[in-house]
């Protein structure tokens, strides 16, 4: 208590630990802080009382953290987050993990006890260095106010340069109270962190003679060309060369969909021409993806007969899933430029070119119309209705591979999904950060019943600030994916998957003052969508959808890419 | 098969657990692995002895701990002409009638007692992993009661007679 009054009265050139964080924030350019706060950050809360970043309180951590990933996603800034020490901190694990594998630049400050009783099991007290260590880029622990400045510099350079990813910042609550002398300016020092961003020039060369020899080339951009912001190139590129793309999950919006050297996402639920693709391929240069399981299948069947070529900025990447032939280490668009200026003749390919074609004419996604409303119908409908230019932010089950399927993105940064982690939970936060980093987009947060009831609290921060968010909940009173792999692995014996209670989501939106319908037939959706997707404000649509659909096509575990099941006869 | 890795290291907190950390977040088979001060203030240099079952393998470890923020840098030094030394410290009894044929063991290994006692004696000793082995299972028969081992350590040596250097692919 003394030495807080003591705090109060220092002299006005000193700073405390609080102040020092706050004026790196601002030095950073920092806009939103997403956070909550609690005992061991009372001092820093203190400060923001009096400052100009936007502060939005979650009503979870968890909340906190999704929401400061779907800002990083659509604005390419680092989502900056607080939460206390012990709980607060430990809330936040799932989202540290999420973005450590979606690759998004985080910085995240968690409070720590005072440093005095770090390590005797203090009031909310937990070992946040040693809990986050395998889930972070990096991390720090404040020791020395003098060093404030210098390692959130650090922090923000770590989780935004190279391969994106978060940094934690425990800081000890004494620490941020404790107030001197503003600190001599230092000099970011890693020595050991210097990523590789131009490529090698032979390396690039010898890509372009692969790509002028090759027959059956194809190219997977994963979201590497996002975070390079090099989509413009990729198409350039593809457009110089005559080569199909195919996309990663996350990748989507990199390449347009409409265009005609599109094939798809592949995938254990991607389409067909897509995955057949990677299958035939002679030449497969991955961009920006890491070849996770997901997509590539059983890797004894992936891209069997292909020189694969891989431009990655993190080079633990290449050679890790898939044997790699042309290694390229760097930033995707500084090698897609490289590529560009080579100007080989574009490879000859016009066979493989009608495979492709057919592939993709004679084996589009489908799914069969009934009198249910079909999940897939409303998937199309909010991709008519929004023109294709929402940012659409999903879940983490069937719903989300129907968005990825039947959303055609027309440009990049409009998608925001839990890939690697496969976060439940994730969309509805999420989508709150997408709306802060462009408040005029049209945001629709794409959700399974059982997602939203992981994040629900959110919908305070939503009616708070009047996002005008619009929540299409796919209501099919499961667990659908769970549901539909008991159905197809284990006999249909639905082991806890289908949700016996629910609450009427309608009168849940009503409680929080945002407007709610509940949509069961097609007619209704249209009218409905016709209605709600112009308003400047939230509203939440409860789509009872078919609970029996299953997504198709599907490459089952173990299965090869080319083995997929429920594709269009 | 075995491979020893040399790293240096910025001598921060947590340095050790990041890299531990790393060995068992990615499933990698660690024998031994010892630290210590280098000739430059604040960096460390570390000594990892693994199993892995093929060369992608170590490549594949080479590049992780590469991208640790605090490794300046990483090198798989098995197929260079090296140094590799460990040191180990056994107790073992003695008992008058055994006494000089455990010193004779001693002898030829040219380790050293550095401790002696009524009923004990503690051996030290220094070498490459093949040799301490050897020696430990010379000395088994008499008892082991105690034994600490460090771990390997490594240099590659100055002159490099041939150039078995293995070529990574990362740039």
């Amino acid at each position: 208590m003394e030495a807080a009054l003591k705090e109060t009265k220092a002299k006005t050139s000193e700073l405390s630990g609080a102040d020092l964080l706050l004026k790196a924030l601002e030095k950073e350019n920092v806009e939103v802080i997403f956070g909550y706060p609690g005992g061991a950050v009372l001092p820093i809360y203190d400060k923001l009382y009096d400052s100009k970043i936007l502060h939005v309180l979650p009503r979870h951590e968890q909340g906190g953290i999704h929401a400061a990933e779907g800002y990083a996603r659509i604005s390419g800034k680092p989502g900056v987050v607080i939460a206390t020490s012990g709980p607060g901190a430990t809330n936040i694990i799932t989202g540290l993990a999420d973005a450590m594998m979606d690759s998004l630049p985080l910085v995240v400050f968690t409070g720590q006890v005072a440093t005095g009783v770090i390590g005797t099991d203090a009031f909310q007290e937990a070992d946040i260095l040693g809990i986050t260590t395998p889930i972070t880029k990096y991390n720090y622990q404040i020791r020395d106010t003098k060093d404030i400045p210098r390692v959130i510099k650090e922090a923000f350079y770590i989780a935004t340069s190279g391969r994106p990813g978060p940094v934690v910042i425990d800081f000890p609550k004494d620490l941020a109270a404790a107030v001197s002398e503003e600190p001599a300016e230092q000099d970011i020092f890693l020595p050991g962190y210097q990523p590789t961003t131009e490529p090698n020039f032979l390396q690039v060369r010898k890509l372009a003679e692969a790509v002028s020899r090759a027959k059956r080339p194809v190219i997977l951009a994963g979201a590497g060309v996002l975070h390079a912001k090099a989509s413009t190139l990729l198409k350039e590129y593809a457009e110089q060369q005559k080569l199909h793309i195919v996309h990663t999950l996350l990748g989507l919006g990199g390449f347009p969909a409409g265009h005609e050297l599109f094939l798809g996402m592949a995938g254990m639920h991607g389409c067909y021409a897509a995955n057949m693709a990677l299958h035939q391929c002679d030449l497969l240069i991955n961009i920006g993806a890491r070849f996770d399981d997901r997509l590539t299948g059983n890797l004894k069947h992936f891209a069997p007969n292909a020189t694969v070529a891989h431009i990655d900025i993190d080079p633990a990447e290449i050679g890790k899933n898939v044997p790699t032939h042309i290694p390229v280490v760097g930033d995707a668009g500084e090698a897609l430029r490289q590529l560009i200026r080579q100007v080989g003749n574009p490879p000859e390919q016009d066979e493989w070119k009608e495979t492709i074609t057919s592939w993709k004419r004679d084996y589009p996604y489908h799914y069969e119309n009934t009198d249910l409303l079909k999940p897939q119908k409303v998937m199309e409908l909010l991709f008519e209705k929004t023109a294709g230019e929402a940012i659409v932010v999903t879940d983490v089950g069937q719903h989300q591979m129907w968005a990825a399927q039947y959303y055609q993105f027309k440009t990049a940064d409009r998608w925001v999904t839990s890939g690697g982690l496969g976060t439940m939970g994730f969309g509805l936060p999420a989508s709150i950060g997408a709306q802060f980093a462009d408040p005029s987009a049209c945001v629709v947060a794409v959700l399974g019943d059982g997602g939203f009831q992981m994040s629900t609290q959110e919908l305070a921060v939503i009616a708070e600030y009047q996002l005008p968010i619009k929540i299409a909940i796919f209501n099919n009173k499961a667990l659908g994916m769970v549901r539909q792999w008991q159905e197809i692995f284990y006999d249909a014996r639905y082991s806890h998957s289908k949700n016996p209670v629910q609450p009427s989501f309608v009168k849940l939106a009503d409680a929080y003052g945002i407007k709610g319908y509940e949509i069961h037939t097609e007619a209704e959706a249209h009218a409905i969508l016709n209605e709600v997707l112009n308003d400047n404000e939230p509203v939440l649509l409860d789509f009872r959808v078919d609970g029996e659909e299953n997504v198709y096509p599907m490459i089952a575990t173990g299965k090869g890419i080319h083995e997929m099941v429920g594709v269009k006869k | 098969m075995k491979r020893i890795i040399t790293m240096t290291v910025l001598n921060r907190p947590g340095v050790l657990n990041r890299i531990t950390n790393l060995f068992t977040k990615r499933n990698y088979n660690i024998e031994s692995i010892s630290v210590g001060l280098t000739e430059q203030e604040g960096v460390s240099r570390m000594t990892c002895v693994i199993h892995v079952e093929n060369d992608r393998m170590v490549e594949q470890i080479t590049k992780q701990l590469n991208k640790q923020i605090d490794v300046l840098k990483v090198a798989d030094i098995s197929d260079q002409a090296i140094v590799a030394r460990e040191l180990v410290l056994v107790k073992v009894p003695v008992l008058p009638h055994n006494r000089s044929e455990i010193y004779s063991i001693i002898e030829p290994f040219r380790a050293s007692v550095i401790d002696v006692s009524k009923d004990s004696i503690i051996i030290q000793l220094t070498g490459e992993t093949e040799k301490i082995e050897a020696f430990i299972d010379l000395i088994k028969p008499y008892g082991i009661k105690e034994m600490a081992r460090t771990g390997t350590t490594a240099f590659p040596r100055g002159n490099q007679r041939v150039s078995q250097q293995k070529a990574f692919s990362f740039v």
